[in-house]
């Protein structure tokens, strides 16, 4: 019963995208096959995914422990991306780095996309000085330059995961938050929304019902954008000291414990920046597939 | 086009009070007492105590908050709190080379996205197309800070051609500005091909050609022409990743730059110097879209009236 719920939510959600009736998921999927960004990336990002999903059973080296006596040895079998300065295995770092990105990609988007609905939906349904309050704190969250707004949030709260999702999120409140309300602005002037409020439709049931569905094809592609962003910026933050702390495997952070190593032993740098390249090639060319698909008006752009 | 620029300088102003509210409560929001911690752990409660009242800190938020704006007119952010040096000077002694990056890769990334973005639009659909957008979007997704370190590995460290830290030299201006570059160039590759493939559709390029120009005219004089107005916003944009992404390369290479100072200055908990920092980078991004939606205007006189 409950998974059938989902699956016809799932199901109304790829339909109100796709632009066509319920029951054309099928039809979606068949045209997404042929979409190589689509398919390269889908593949791409599940295989990130799998490798989070699987990482105690690919990771079996203790990501953590140290062991000095094998410290910084190149790749062999034993060590495919050889060991770090405290002989930590550099393969079964990365894999379990896999978790911290999806979590740091994952809830990022989250805070984003919901603080952005809530702000955009508001700003654009209510209009007024509401509007113009809200669209004055995204015109500032947008004066600042992305990394440099991150900076400043992990600065005032201290180097942790959380407090890199939160510094991404809240900057993505005012992307997310401005395409939501300007699609509402346009929702707004069309007859059936008009007629909804002419039948006596409460504001939360318009917004739920007629307005939010409309929204959807812009919010999944700007995810994917934002996704591969967050991945980017979190890594490259921690590299400097500013986002997950060392001894954790995030992939920037692992980077950062090789830097001073770099002309003996290039693989404690290489390997894990290569695994975020890979990964936010996955998500954008989803994104690039997943806009071709669902919004052909954007095509080419 | 006076009133114009008029009208753009008086919208900034509360953008940039709000800039500031925010860059003053940073401070503020910090856990823990900025006086505490300035006193260092030896002080008394009583050296505690005058370091609070000499900071203001024992007034309410508001007072401190203009009494910030009073120093900040009179081009006072205050001290560094490890240098003692008044923070805007220490900005301004470092602001030159982060200033250089900056430009140095708009310009890089300038002629090389629209060079690739012409070559993919010219050939579409065809494997060059395919090719250089592929390109593009891996430069896209590659870290930036990767790009450089795998350019210190090769360059710096095994051939020896390019120094590895510092910025003594010209040489060593190379591989910042091309790590830096690397996703605007990316990005702009990208908007250049579509700008173009929508002007490329349109009648009078037809007309163009049916003249007899020759094709390489039709491209660069009218098309480009007019693909290059949603460039020139794009160039302001992206400005801002530009200076953010120099937090990042200014660390792995050294740099005497704002970037490195910053991070730096949030490492020792130097906030007048975070602040500084923030405020610089704020106004600096400001200023590049400013400057870049003028010359938007003055290229394309419809969006004045607008």
């Amino acid at each position: 019963m409950r998974g059938s719920i989902r699956v016809s939510a799932i199901h109304s959600a790829a339909a109100v995208a796709v632009g066509r009736r319920p029951g054309t998921i099928v039809e979606f999927l068949r045209r997404a096959r042929r979409s190589p960004p689509f398919v390269i990336g889908a593949a791409l990002f599940l295989g990130v995914l799998l490798m989070a999903a699987l990482a105690p059973v690919i990771g079996v080296q203790d990501p953590i422990a140290i062991n000095i006596r094998e410290r910084l040895e190149p790749p062999t079998m034993r060590h495919l991306f050889g060991t770090d300065d405290f002989g930590r295995d550099v393969f079964s770092r990365v894999v379990w780095g896999s978790q911290l990105a999806v979590r740091l990609g994952t809830l990022s988007v989250l805070v984003a996309v919901s603080g952005g609905i809530v702000l955009g939906l508001v700003a654009g349904y209510y209009g007024g000085w509401v509007d113009q309050l809200i669209s004055r704190i995204f015109d500032l969250i947008f004066a600042f330059p992305y990394l440099l707004f991150a900076i400043a949030i992990v600065a005032i709260l201290g180097p942790s995961l959380d407090n890199l999702v939160v510094a991404l999120g809240v900057f993505g409140w005012a992307g997310f938050g401005r395409v939501i309300r300007g699609s509402v602005l346009s929702a707004r002037q069309r007859e059936y929304v008009e007629a909804a409020r002419a039948v006596g439709a409460r504001a939360s049931r318009i917004m739920a019902r007629h307005v939010l569905p409309n929204v959807a094809a812009p919010v999944i592609i700007l995810s994917a954008t934002r996704f591969g962003g967050a991945l980017l910026a979190g890594s490259g933050l921690s590299f400097i000291g500013l986002g997950v702390p060392i001894p954790q495997p995030e992939w920037g952070a692992i980077m950062a414990t090789g830097r001073d190593y770099m002309g003996t032993a290039w693989w404690v740098t290489v390997f894990p920046g290569a695994l975020i390249a890979v990964a936010v090639l996955g998500v954008n060319l989803l994104g690039d597939g997943l806009r071709d698909l669902l919004d052909p008006r954007l095509r080419d752009a | 086009m006076f009133r114009y620029v008029l009208r753009r300088l008086l919208l900034a102003v509360p953008v940039l009070l709000g800039v500031s509210i925010c860059v003053f409560l940073m401070a503020s929001l910090v856990p823990g007492d900025p006086a505490t911690v300035l006193a260092g752990d030896t002080a008394s409660a009583e050296q505690v105590e005058r370091i609070r009242r000499d900071l203001g800190l024992d007034q309410p938020i508001p007072v401190q908050y203009l009494r910030f704006l009073e120093r900040l007119a009179h081009g006072s952010l205050g001290e560094s709190t490890r240098t003692h040096r008044e923070v805007l000077l220490e900005i301004a002694d470092r602001f030159p080379y982060t200033l250089a990056l900056a430009l140095g890769a708009v310009v890089v990334s300038t002629i090389l996205g629209i060079a690739m973005g012409i070559f993919a639009a010219v050939r579409r659909g065809r494997a060059a197309d395919y090719l250089t957008m592929g390109i593009a979007i891996v430069g896209l997704s590659v870290p930036t800070f990767w790009i450089a370190l795998l350019g210190i590995i090769v360059f710096s460290l095994n051939l020896h051609w390019l120094p590895v830290t510092g910025a003594r030299s010209p040489q060593s201006y190379i591989l910042p500005i091309f790590a830096l570059s690397l996703h605007s160039t990316a990005v702009k590759a990208r908007i250049t091909r579509s700008s173009m493939l929508d002007v490329l559709g349109q009648d009078y390029l037809r007309t163009a050609r049916a003249k007899g120009l020759r094709e390489r005219v039709v491209l660069l004089r009218h098309a480009l022409k007019n693909a290059l107005i949603p460039i020139s916003t794009i160039i302001g944009l992206q400005f801002g990743s530009l200076l953010g992404g120099a937090f990042i390369i200014e660390t792995i290479f050294g740099w005497p730059g704002i970037g490195r100072l910053a991070v730096q200055a949030i490492f020792n908990r130097d906030f007048p110097l975070i602040q500084g920092t923030a405020l610089v980078g704020a106004v600096t991004y400001m200023l590049a879209n400013l400057a870049v939606d003028i010359v938007y205007a003055w290229l394309d006189p419809r969006i004045r009236y607008s």
